[in-house]
């Protein structure tokens, strides 16, 4: 299906989200809407999807004008969209989840159960996405999750497909996966749009390219003629260096040492298996891995929110085995979490109080039980200055910030009392190049100034751009410690993935591996 | 679903910075807006409560009934008796609590326990717990306060300081006991404080048996009457009489408003209120949080009993020890939407209604039950905001969507 969007405009108050946008989709084409956070991308397929009207501006589906009062009329004009965040019933099977809505009903309205678990079977196997229909959602890894989205659409005769920044969540082999997928689903007349802002991605698999920049489109190209710097430029509107600067590291006595750590998770199995190593002063540690070997369980016992079975944690030559995530913070921890809605902050609360949570019982914020809230007023007017935070005020809710600006909040909050070892889990996740590119920048000047970093992360790109040393993580034990010289994208894919020896036999090439950061 | 534009909510994918942000807006009467905003919910809960329990009244009155039968043939005279009896009862609950100023002295009297009460809901619900034991730490706060009145010999002010420091204590270790077994196991208080209230009953049937509590020379459950050392006094302001407990409460609304807002106590109760992960992740006590919560909610419902024991006549305990005020409370909290102004507000419009239902039912033998059904369309108008919302088409304010129940297990 031809999709065409012309001259759209929408205006939310104070600020115009998209500005005379043109978009043109073909019939069998994949086409890759780039951008940073806050560009329009997300409100412009909403409008495609029918959860807003244009002020201006005209959608026309194979030529013909449409109007959508809501996202039912989309869905009947055959508009089918993957949002980032699932809307997925946990505790439904595949099946039900993607019938949901429009079950089959027999002659009085029983549910056609066996109709429906062909149907998705079907669909499941033509396009090879290899889905048990009575499987449960939760059971499933989020790779698996995301294709009963996509199943969603498919089941629905969805002839355009959105896919909002789908391998966001996704892990390298299932971002692989995804990519052929999305080639099987161009085929036939079906158009879709891959928004995004991960350039090798769209490189990959776009046939063309909209680059999206403050409500307008900038630039509109295909991968042949251009390449990641030119798309970061056009993204972020000036010259944008994709390589972090980083002097070597000058190391100091061992911050944190983990000795034979052995954790459980939540259902009693053994995922950390005898794991040691430690950090230094003054250098950054990466643990690559493939997410679910353990990083998260290690994370966990290293920052004190989770028990180890046995092993033992030191900080600072201290035993701190066993130690509350409190009595951490005060030794000078500062740990930064995966999952920054949930742990990071309190979306109800204010700017200002997320970024003291850790913090409100001691002076100057507080005085015996007495909150000081000038104080923490001007710590906060402080903090969003220097870290660049994009608010209304330091008193608005903290659920109002875009997904990168929380993330700024949260690194603020941890960056101002990082002492001694910073703990990172996945700081950059779902965030946009001039986000990820400016906390990239800060880590390594908190490094320099001889603070220990713990980095958990999943995207192989910012462990080569961050990492002093690599620690590969699989199935709970260590496979290899590698310097930043040893370590390649070959050598840590091959070790993520189990191939000790094959890691071994890879040759790095001489001279030093340029490393993009998306 | 609707297209709303009013309200630009971000997008899925995080992409709120195209979006504005609902926050604090600038200018010196903003606090006015949202005041306003966060009243028109309440307000018109209250005015459709009261509309739908005209029709109620309507069609539980005899004679009105009949006048019904016979509406075609003097539909002017049906609605003109059906406009009197709603008129009459409503003026005869106006007139019994508020119509004269010894009226008001017993709404207002009627008010300071749920007032008390509906504090100790509101604040545990802010620290994420649903405090539904309030009438047990009620009944344990006035067997304390009770006892120490009837049973020590004190100098005036000192007796009624070490009663109600008494009914406190009792109440907030019966809510600690909730509180305790949250912490360490994680047994939902709902069901834990439910369990206390029957055994706090059983607790002070049994009480009122034993020497130590029964009146002598009784056969009746009942205790000896408070000593006059440690009774409340009462007050005049005017014709309107209460007694010192009114001030207690007021009081009492002040320092936890204070506590919640102003306080690092505060501030942790509700941050492990609205997000136990991010608190725990914090470095905050979760654990450690509920029992406290438990044990200050538990003594502010402690006070409420502590109030009614010793400011009101017979200043003795019976069985079922007012009990009522702890249910009542937990409609006060959510009418008042767990803040301590909104309590006072509920809370006199509660004792409006208490003490109004005996002047209803004289006026029209309207049954006090009315008055019920009033407060239970109160507060299914108010949990359910959406209702009244689509009812009179109000489109959603800033913040006006609170969560009441996010999981039942959390």
């Amino acid at each position: 299906m031809k999709v065409e969007l012309r001259g759209i405009t929408k205006r939310f108050p104070g600020v115009v989200a998209c500005d005379g946008v043109d978009l043109s989709v073909d019939s069998g084409e994949v086409h890759a809407l780039l951008g940073e956070n806050g560009a329009g991308k997300s409100t412009l397929m909403n409008i495609l999807f029918g959860l807003y009207r244009p002020d201006e501006g005209e959608i026309l589906l194979n030529g013909e004008p449409q109007r959508f009062r809501s996202p039912a009329d989309a869905i009947a004009a055959g508009i089918g969209m993957v949002h980032q965040h699932f809307m997925l019933v946990p505790v439904f099977t595949v099946a039900e989840n993607v019938m949901l809505g429009v079950e089959p009903t027999g002659r009085m309205g029983q549910l056609e159960r066996a109709e429906a678990h062909q149907r998705v079977a079907e669909l499941s196997e033509r396009y090879g996405m290899e889905v048990d229909p009575e499987a449960t959602i939760e059971d499933l890894p989020v790779g698996i999750q995301q294709r009963v989205e996509i199943l969603k659409a498919l089941y629905r005769d969805a002839r355009c497909l959105i896919l909002d920044e789908p391998t966001a969540v996704l892990t390298p082999p299932e971002i692989a996966e995804l990519m052929g997928i999305v080639r099987q689903l161009a085929e036939g007349d079906r158009s879709v749009i891959f928004i995004s802002h991960k350039l090798r991605e769209v490189l990959a698999i776009a046939d063309e390219i909209s680059v999206l920049r403050d409500g307008k489109v900038v630039g509109h190209t295909t991968p042949g003629e251009s390449d990641e710097q030119a798309l970061a430029t056009l993204m972020v509107g000036r010259d944008v260096k994709l390589v972090v600067d980083k002097a070597p590291a000058t190391l100091g006595e061992p911050v944190l040492g983990v000795d034979n750590l052995v954790v459980s998770d939540d259902r009693g199995q053994r995922v950390v298996d005898g794991v040691s190593f430690e950090v230094r002063a003054g250098e950054i540690v990466a643990l690559a891995g493939v997410q679910g070997n353990g990083q998260t369980e290690l994370v966990e016992a290293i920052t004190g929110l989770r028990a180890p079975r046995s092993g033992s944690v030191r900080f600072d030559g201290r035993d701190v085995t066993g130690w509350t995530p409190d009595d951490l913070f005060r030794a000078g921890l500062a740990h930064v979490p995966e999952d920054r809605q949930r742990d990071g902050l309190i979306g109800s609360f204010a700017v200002s109080s997320n970024l003291v949570l850790n913090q409100i019982e001691e002076r100057p914020f507080s005085r015996r039980l007495r909150i000081d809230r000038r104080a923490v007023r001007k710590h906060a007017e402080e903090l969003v200055d220097q870290f660049d935070v994009r608010t209304a005020s330091v008193q608005s809710a903290a659920s109002t910030l875009s997904g990168g600006n929380q993330q700024k909040v949260i690194i603020a909050r941890e960056f101002f009392h990082a002492d001694r070892l910073l703990v990172l889990s996945q700081p950059t996740r779902g965030l946009d190049v001039g986000s990820i590119q400016y906390i990239h920048r800060q880590v390594v000047a908190k490094r320099d100034e001889g603070i220990g970093v713990l980095l958990n992360s999943s995207e192989l790109d910012e462990v080569l751009a961050l990492a002093d040393r690599v620690v590969v993580i699989y199935r709970g034990r260590i496979v290899g410690v590698l310097d930043r010289e040893e370590a390649s994208r070959e050598r840590i894919g091959l070790l993520m993935a189990g191939a000790v020896e094959k890691a071994a036999e890879v040759e790095i090439p001489a001279g030093e591996e340029e490393v993009t950061v998306t | 679903m609707t297209v709303t534009d009013a309200a630009a909510p971000p997008g899925p994918s995080g992409d709120g910075a195209g979006a504005p942000t609902t926050g604090v807006t600038p200018g010196p009467l903003a606090w006015l807006g949202s005041l306003a905003n966060s009243l028109v919910v309440p307000v018109l809960a209250l005015v459709t409560a009261l509309a739908v329990g005209g029709l109620v009244i309507i069609f539980s009155d005899p004679d009105t009934l009949d006048s019904w039968g016979g509406f075609f043939s003097h539909p002017g005279q049906t609605l003109s008796d059906s406009w009197d009896v709603v008129y009459d009862s409503y003026k005869g609950l106006y007139t019994s609590s508020l119509g004269t100023q010894a009226a008001i002295g017993r709404t207002l009297v009627e008010a300071t326990p749920l007032a008390l009460a509906g504090l100790s809901v509101a604040l545990a619900f802010r620290a994420g717990l649903f405090n539904i034991g309030g009438a047990g730490q009620l009944v344990v706060g006035a067997m304390c306060a009770g006892w120490v009145g009837f049973t020590w010999d004190l100098p005036r002010v000192l007796h009624v300081v070490v009663a109600v420091l008494a009914g406190f204590v009792g109440g907030a270790v019966w809510g600690g006991i909730a509180g305790f077994l949250k912490a360490r196991t994680g047994a939902h208080e709902v069901i834990t404080t439910i369990m206390l209230n029957y055994i706090s009953f059983l607790l002070l049937a049994y009480a009122l048996r034993t020497n130590a509590f029964q009146r002598p020379g009784r056969e009746d459950p009942i205790s000896k009457p408070v000593a006059e050392s440690a009774r409340l006094p009462d007050m005049s302001f005017g014709d309107i009489t209460v007694h010192a407990g009114l001030f207690l409460a007021l009081g009492t609304a002040v320092v936890v408003w204070w506590l919640l807002d102003r306080s690092t106590v505060g501030f942790r109760m509700r941050a492990v209120g609205a997000n136990p992960f991010a608190s725990r992740y914090a470095g905050m006590a979760v654990g450690g949080t509920y029992l406290l919560a438990m044990l200050i909610a538990g003594g502010l419902s402690g006070l409420a009993g502590t109030s009614n024991i010793l400011g009101r006549p017979s200043f003795s305990l019976t069985g079922g020890y007012y009990s009522f005020i702890g249910f009542d409370a937990i409609a006060v909290a959510l009418l008042g939407r767990a803040s301590p102004v909104g309590v006072l507000g509920a809370a006199f419009l509660f004792g409006v209604f208490r003490s109004g239902a005996t002047g209803m039912q004289a006026a029209t033998s309207t049954p006090v039950d009315i008055i019920v059904v009033i407060q239970a369309l109160i507060i299914l108008f108010v949990a359910a905001p959406a209702l009244v919302r689509s009812i009179y088409r109000i489109r959603a304010g800033r913040g006006a969507g609170q969560t009441f129940t996010t999981s039942w297990g959390a």
